[in-house]
């Protein structure tokens, strides 16, 4: 590899943009791609934007050629809205499985390091918050107040993000409600409500799991059921 | 510093420490996993950095093949011609190194050049 490939690599995770770097595995000549830019033009565009998706690296074979496609994506964050009892397990467990965790809760009584020692916390309101974080395909947003006025602008914002998950906490009857409110806008489907994989969770370590399940189901298996 | 959990993590750390050992002077070359079969611990994408006094970071198996790798690293080090280094069950070399996990793992290593 030359060192100028691994600058450019270095600075693209820097500023956490997706970057895949092909190796012709015949010759050694590498290329550093970043497909999600609007004005790429790539042969193997497609297969780029899939390996991406799937997060994947892999050997592409055509008749000619053996190309290794390596593909660096920014690292996984989690964005929770609502400093409560079930985040202070979620955040734990996110951070291990490899997750930066950002959480949101303008109510400082809540969202304090006290609370959340190891933890970023921003008290703005999750609209200001989230216009901040630009959630990407590599962020998941989960949504765990049950207030309306701190839920209701965060999940605006995701919509129209490319998060991969989106889950709001609350009940059928809850996000039957909350549908409604939220009516005008589009793509409501994205949202997982009631929140998290149905393991019958009962406290909130529990609900915790379930989360967290279902974020590495949309994760690795898209959302396919 | 290398945290194994955090694959994207712990890749940024190892491309950015390489960065550092060449600016240090050091030889250094790269192990990249680039194809596994059957049960393999570590995924295609995975690296390890290894510099011309055999110090290594990151990882291309849990364990069983890196020493196989750095003898290899070191020899590319020198002459500069990339190598695709393949191991597995059945593969007598394999065996001798211990990749007792049952699956077979193709690892790319190059050398990081000045230009």
């Amino acid at each position: 590899m030359k060192r100028a490939i691994l600058d450019e690599l270095n600075l693209a995770k820097a500023r956490k943009e997706t970057t895949v770097l092909l190796t012709n595995l015949k010759n050694g000549e590498q290329e550093l791609i970043y497909p999600l830019r609007s004005d790429v033009k790539h042969p193997l565009l497609d297969d780029l934007k899939t390996a991406i998706r799937d997060d994947k690296s892999y050997v592409h074979v055509t008749e000619n050629e053996e190309t290794f496609i390596q593909v660096f994506n920014p690292p996984l964050r989690l964005i929770i809205v609502g400093a409560v009892h079930i985040s202070q397990f979620l955040v734990p467990m996110a951070q291990s499985v490899g997750y930066e965790v950002i959480l949101i809760d303008p109510r400082s009584a809540f969202g304090n390091k006290t609370r959340f020692p190891n933890c970023e916390i921003t008290n703005e309101w999750p609209d200001e918050a989230m216009e901040d974080l630009k959630p990407d395909h590599r962020t998941a947003v989960v949504l765990l107040t049950h207030d309306p006025k701190l839920d209701d602008p965060a999940l605006e914002a995701s919509l129209q993000s490319d998060a991969f998950y989106i889950g709001a906490l609350g009940s059928k009857r809850t996000h039957a409600k909350r549908l409604d409110r939220l009516s005008s806008l589009n793509n409501l489907k994205r949202i997982e409500g009631p929140i998290g994989l149905d393991i019958g969770a009962k406290n909130p370590a529990e609900i915790a799991v379930s989360i967290l399940a279902s974020i590495t189901k949309f994760l690795r298996h898209g959302d396919k059921k | 510093m290398i945290k194994e959990n955090g694959n994207e993590t712990s890749t940024e750390d190892l491309l950015k420490t390489a960065a550092a050992w060449h600016d240090e002077g050091r030889k250094v070359a790269l192990a990249t996993v680039i194809k596994t079969w059957g049960s393999s611990p570590r995924q295609a994408g995975s690296i390890m950095i290894i510099d011309q006094n055999m110090t290594m970071l990151g990882s291309v198996s849990g364990g069983c093949i890196e020493g196989a790798v750095i003898q290899e690293a070191l020899e590319i080090m020198d002459h500069g011609k990339a190598d695709i280094l393949e191991f597995g069950v059945g593969d007598e070399q394999a065996w001798n190194v211990g990749l007792a996990c049952g699956g077979t793992i193709q690892v790319y290593v190059e050398r990081l050049e000045a230009t």
